[in-house]
């Protein structure tokens, strides 16, 4: 018998071990995937993936960069000569054209002639650009084909566009979302913590046990609701709210988004934070308040700082959960992706676009890798978060009480 | 227990049918493809269909590798696409079997009432900010869009901006339900959404395509007999060397019983 519960007790400490173990080695294989699909984008031709652009044997110009090409296909360029080229107008050629320029017959019942009737549309109009498919634009193409570019780290991180789906050259810069998750969160947590703190103060220390009764299942409610009934909330009362307090010509900002994540922050800090108050030893607090401290200096001088480092873990998870937070965000902050000065600007955050645009991204592109860098981000950043506040919490001097 | 082991696989036999099939691909055909086979499902024993979205694109590549027999498609096959299908041997039939048009929508108290597309095209590419230079009040423009994921947005790019990106500032919203939210709350709004989904909170915009000589509303009628613009055919593909499995079906799509379901649901019949 007694051997039996040793061995029970063995296996116990054997499955906690493993369960432990096997929690830590996911989470490394969930960060190690991210990084590695991530980490694919860099390299990759600026141009989307086997396509080229062709321009006239004449033409002088070798290469253009992401930006000028997009300027071109968007008609804001018009003449070669803005990129360096000679004083000649620009025609844009997508593929889609080619039954503008060639007839059914010229093209072959199985559209097999494409690649001569592409030189020749390219030898006739001097001053088309054609974006054609790479497989046409090889042997006996008599078109020149401008030089490749590449993605670069410097063109992501200091991007200040973000047109994933731009043709032919999308353009990854994460500036404006970085931007954007910053500021909503920023605001968020300005506005969540000092309430939060305050409930849980009232919670811990004020409130008779009555109105804690009908308060603590109150704030867990909260919690409980999902995050698209907060954004359809936020849409439809909060939004309208925004743009007619404030005389804005829209109300889908990044402060409503900052109002909603703290309403959805609020519950976590709350809940956390008075935990930690609540467990300051009732000898400490008695032995203030004999030596003749009033209510109000015992919470400062002794609750709370007995309680910090349970009031920044409150933070923390705050924080974490305005930084992750998609689907209530995607919902009322208008998702423009352009670098924000004020919070009353619409943004978009990164959670929101990894959500938006995954389901289309063709898996393995340069999108689909940019999206799992904006991952990576999302990591790093509530890495640095977390990080800090140890860092914080642990210098503090050790209150002598 | 082995009796019901001989029992379940026998009514296996008998519902596994010759016909099964299966469509995949636009998220704007979804709904409407669901009512139709389950109609159909009921009009015929043992016909068995299973339809599923994912978007054009997601449709078109599961023609291709054999998962699907027929692609929903809520947009022309692209030219690479109708390429590497030919490559495959695998010439594909287009059928069309319903339109949807796209109305432009603006606050209800809005002056503006017409829109050309070049206008259109100014105001989503963010040439044109203020909607006092197209004669309405001096209020900001604000522009609503569809995600990036949706063939809306796609086809809008395409028809209206004539494949010019949209600006960088605009609004994207998650769904066509948010745009008609927004925008009946935002004075200065303007967003485009399906027929089907107009209603009296939002104004529909007369459109021009032919440099205002003519502005055409959008409605039921105009896009049924092809005066208004911005109308979009949604199409079935399939392989032709299978055009004898999927044939019944796309038959009974384009039948009046069909096309009724089509008009139903709010798209526009093809007849």
């Amino acid at each position: 018998m007694k051997r039996l519960k040793k061995i029970a007790e063995a296996i116990a400490e054997r499955v906690l071990m493993v369960s432990g173990f096997i929690t830590s080695l996911v989470i490394v294989l969930i960060v190690l995937f991210l990084f590695r699909e991530g980490a694919g984008l860099f390299g990759k031709p600026d141009v989307e993936e086997g396509y080229v652009l062709a321009v006239n044997r004449k033409n002088p110009v070798e290469k253009l960069s992401p930006r000028q090409i997009m300027e071109i296909f968007d008609g804001e360029i018009t003449d070669w000569k803005q990129v360096g080229g000679a004083e000649e107008g620009i025609v844009v050629f997508r593929l889609n054209d080619i039954t503008d320029y060639a007839t059914e017959e010229e093209l072959g019942p199985e559209l097999d002639s494409i690649p001569q009737c592409l030189s020749r549309i390219l030898s006739e109009n001097s001053g088309m650009i054609a974006y054609v498919p790479k497989q046409y634009a090889a042997d006996g193409f008599t078109g020149k084909r401008l030089a490749e570019g590449k993605i670069t780290p410097r063109s992501f991180f200091g991007g200040r566009e973000w047109y994933p789906t731009a043709q032919p050259s999308p353009q990854f810069g994460v500036v404006p979302l970085i931007m954007g998750t910053l500021w909503v969160s920023l605001g968020a947590i300005l506005i969540a913590l000092p309430f939060g703190l305050a409930v849980a103060i009232y919670m811990a220390e004020l409130a008779g046990e009555r109105i804690r009764r009908a308060l603590k299942p109150a704030v867990e409610l909260l919690a409980g609701i999902p995050s698209v009934v907060y954004g359809f909330f936020g849409l439809v009362v909060v939004v309208p709210l925004i743009q007619r307090g404030f005389g804005l010509p829209v109300g889908e900002t990044g402060l409503a988004g900052s109002l909603i994540l703290a309403v959805m922050a609020l519950p976590t800090i709350i809940t956390v934070a008075e935990d930690a108050i609540r467990n300051t030893p009732r000898a400490m607090k008695e032995s203030s308040l004999a030596l003749g401290a009033t209510h109000w200096q015992t919470i400062r001088r002794v609750v709370l700082p007995y309680s910090v480092s349970g009031i920044t873990a409150a933070a923390v998870l705050g924080i974490g959960r305005a930084i992750g937070e998609t689907m209530a965000v995607l919902m009322v902050t208008g998702n423009a992706a352009v670098i924000p000065h004020t919070l009353l600007e619409p943004m978009r955050t990164i959670p929101a676009t990894i959500a938006a645009e995954l389901g289309e991204a063709p898996s393995g592109g340069a999108h689909y890798e940019a999206l799992f860098l904006l991952g990576c981000i999302l990591f790093v950043l509530t890495l640095a978060v977390s990080l800090s506040v140890e860092f914080i919490s642990a210098r503090r001097p050790k209150q002598t009480i | 227990m082995k009796r019901i082991a001989i029992a379940l696989a026998a009514l296996a036999a008998v519902t596994a049918p010759a016909s099964a099939q299966k469509l995949k691909g636009s998220d704007t055909l979804l709904p409407l493809v669901q009512k139709e086979s389950e109609n159909y499902a009921k009009a015929r024993q043992g016909a068995d269909i299973t339809v599923t979205g994912g978007g054009s694109g997601v449709g078109i590549s599961a023609l291709m590798e054999g998962t699907a027999d027929i692609a929903m498609a809520s947009r022309k096959m692209k030219f690479d696409e109708k390429l590497k299908l030919q490559h495959a041997g695998k010439a594909p039939v287009e059928v069309t079997v319903a339109y949807d048009a796209l109305a432009v929508v603006v606050n209800p108290t809005n002056r503006v009432t017409e829109l050309t597309r070049e206008e259109l095209e100014g105001i989503f590419t963010g040439k044109i900010t203020n909607w006092k230079q197209l004669g309405g009040d001096d209020l900001k423009i604000v522009v609503y869009s569809r995600e990036t994921s949706s063939g809306t947005y796609e086809f809008f790019k395409e028809s209206v901006l004539k494949n010019k990106n949209y600006m960088a500032s605009i609004l994207s919203m998650p769904a066509t339900g948010a745009i008609i939210q927004s925008v009946s709350q935002t004075k200065g709004a303007i967003g485009y959404v399906g027929l089907a989904y107009l209603n009296k909170n939002v104004k529909a915009v007369h459109v021009s395509y032919d440099g205002g000589k003519s502005y055409v509303a959008p409605s039921f009628e105009n896009a049924r007999n092809k005066t208004y613009p911005i109308v979009r055919p949604l199409y079935f593909y399939y392989v032709k060397d299978r055009e004898k499995g999927v044939r019944p079906f796309v038959d009974y799509m384009l039948s009046s019983e069909g096309q009724g379901t089509v008009r139903q649901i709010g798209y526009i019949p093809v007849k």
